[in-house]
């Protein structure tokens, strides 16, 4: 005799109740002290009403374009960041004298608040896309090359000799051994650096205004539309959710062959 | 002499810059306020010091600043080895990070200012926010990595539970909670220069966004210079306590 197995989905809410229990427990809490009133829905509006007003607010075409810019100028300062460290990271490890050189000044740059040159590169570069843009590359740039040059230094020095020894020419040493070496440590930067530059586009954006989440979110704060507000906080969520996991997924694909793809978090 | 030796790069990098900037004034690439020279910016550093309003906004900046941090020390270590630890705390937190963590905390500012007002509180909230999921994770992290053969000895030889967790589990997992705690150090900094920026009455953020309203560029770059130097500062200052903390380690290289 064995006992009843119990209906698929009823099995699987254990499960289920682990992975979202204490997140659909948050919500509904959330929703009934706005239903009950027992905060000033001003300073906590309900979550249906935020729903409700994101259909408005999507529906009208007004909020997908701010999502988009925040995105595209997010995204661009990451690329170039990422060019830029990975080529200074990989020249740090390659030549003395130029670690010599970058060194120090990497280490001055690493624990400092690079937002606070955003009134600078405003007083430079305007108001416009080329400071929020320059901004968030900045704030992550000196991530990137802090783990390109530790991932590529730390190179097994046993591959780089075994390779030389079969004969492997120069360039070839360099994209097919050392590239693909390095590309773990470098993905990993990658990945530390990513909510750096995200948190930083948003201040950009909040401090400068014009077109974007970030001075979405400050101009319904002074306008007193908290619902709004709340609705870009979670808007934002949203993108650094999805280019997260972008990124998980894109490290499983580079790496399926490394033996630590799987990074957790 | 080998920290002279080691700092000399920002030496030449502050040469090229009295030049450049010299230059570019001479030659009219730029007008004279938009890129002061470091000597002008010294000298605003000293007018910003002389007039007392340094002192003030520093040790605003300083106080809400280390507020959030412990908090989120003390906070975050505790959630961290309580995930651990215990498996409801696990069922309970770990869903919420998983759902927060990919969240930009600067987007909370606005709402905090709603909340907390424009004076400290809101301030000391965003840098706790911000730092208190890499505390929780490493935390987590470091406890669950520890040893078998450590609990397991300690436990043999009759080590009390709340010694335990001091003793086992909180020192095994010390290094990889200073090494979190180094990331949050440096986030902390971004999140109270950021919401300093936005909406404040005082602080290093404030001052460096008054002076640039003003037009006071020179003094305007020294704070910047000034907040970057307290920001390094204090890592330094963090990476000696780290290796002091852990002298009983293996020096590694």
């Amino acid at each position: 005799m064995t006992a009843r197995e119990p209906p698929g989905w009823l099995a699987a809410l254990p499960g289920f109740g682990k992975r979202f229990g204490s997140i659909i427990v948050l919500f509904v809490v959330w929703e009934a002290i706005a239903q009950f009133n027992l905060v000033d829905p001003f300073l906590l509006p309900a979550l249906s009403d935020i729903v409700r007003i994101s259909v408005t607010e999507f529906g009208s075409g007004d909020l997908g374009p701010l999502v988009f810019y925040t995105l595209y100028r997010t995204v661009v300062g990451f690329l170039i960041a990422a060019v830029v460290g990975v080529a200074i990271g990989t020249a740090m490890a390659a030549s003395g004298k130029i670690r010599w050189f970058c060194e120090p000044i990497v280490s001055f740059m690493f624990p400092i608040p690079q937002i606070a040159f955003l009134p600078i590169f405003v007083l430079w570069f305007g108001f416009f896309d080329a400071t929020k843009i320059i901004m968030a590359a900045v704030a992550c740039v000196v991530t990137i090359i802090s783990a390109t040059y530790l991932g590529t230094r730390g190179i097994d020095k046993y591959l780089l000799w075994s390779a030389r020894a079969l004969g492997t020419k120069p360039h070839k040493l360099f994209w097919n051994v050392i590239i693909p070496a390095a590309l773990p440590p470098i993905i990993t930067g990658l990945q530390i650096a990513f909510p750096i530059c995200l948190i930083v586009s948003i201040v950009a954006e909040m401090a400068t205004g014009g077109q974007g989440l970030g001075g979405y979110m400050m101009y319904h704060q002074n306008l007193g539309s908290s619902d709004k507000m709340y609705l870009g906080i979670i808007c934002a969520g949203v993108i650094g959710y999805t280019l997260i996991e972008g990124f998980s997924w894109l490290r499983r694909r580079l790496l399926s062959w490394h033996t630590e793809s799987v990074m957790t978090v | 002499m080998t920290t002279v030796r080691f700092y000399t790069p920002l030496a030449i990098v502050i040469l090229i810059w009295q030049i450049f900037a010299m230059g570019s004034v001479a030659v009219g690439f730029m007008p004279e306020d938009m890129l002061p020279t470091p000597a002008q910016v010294a000298e605003g550093m000293l007018h910003l010091a002389q007039g007392g309003d340094l002192a003030y906004h520093v040790s605003v900046s300083v106080y809400r600043q280390m507020a959030g941090f412990l908090l989120a020390a003390v906070v975050g270590v505790s959630i961290g080895i309580g995930m651990a630890h215990f498996e409801w705390v696990k069922t309970t937190i770990e869903p919420l990070v998983r759902i927060t963590y990919p969240l930009p905390k600067s987007a909370l500012i606005p709402m905090l200012i709603l909340v907390f007002g424009i004076g400290h509180n809101s301030k000391i909230f965003a840098v706790f926010l911000g730092c208190l999921l890499p505390v929780v994770l490493s935390a987590y992290n470091g406890t669950r990595g520890v040893e078998s053969q450590l609990v397991w000895s300690a436990r043999s030889l009759g080590t009390g539970s709340i010694r335990m967790l001091w003793k086992i589990y909180f020192s095994a997992a010390l290094p990889e909670i200073l090494s979190g705690l180094r990331i949050a150090l440096a986030i902390s900094y971004t999140l109270l220069i950021s919401s300093e920026l936005l909406i404040s009455r005082a602080g290093v953020g404030y001052l460096i966004q008054t002076l640039g309203e003003a037009g006071e560029y020179p003094r305007m770059f020294a704070a910047v210079f000034i907040i970057s130097l307290i920001g390094f500062a204090t890592d330094r200052l963090y990476i000696n306590l780290m290796n002091w903390l852990l002298r009983w380690r293996e020096q590694e290289a």
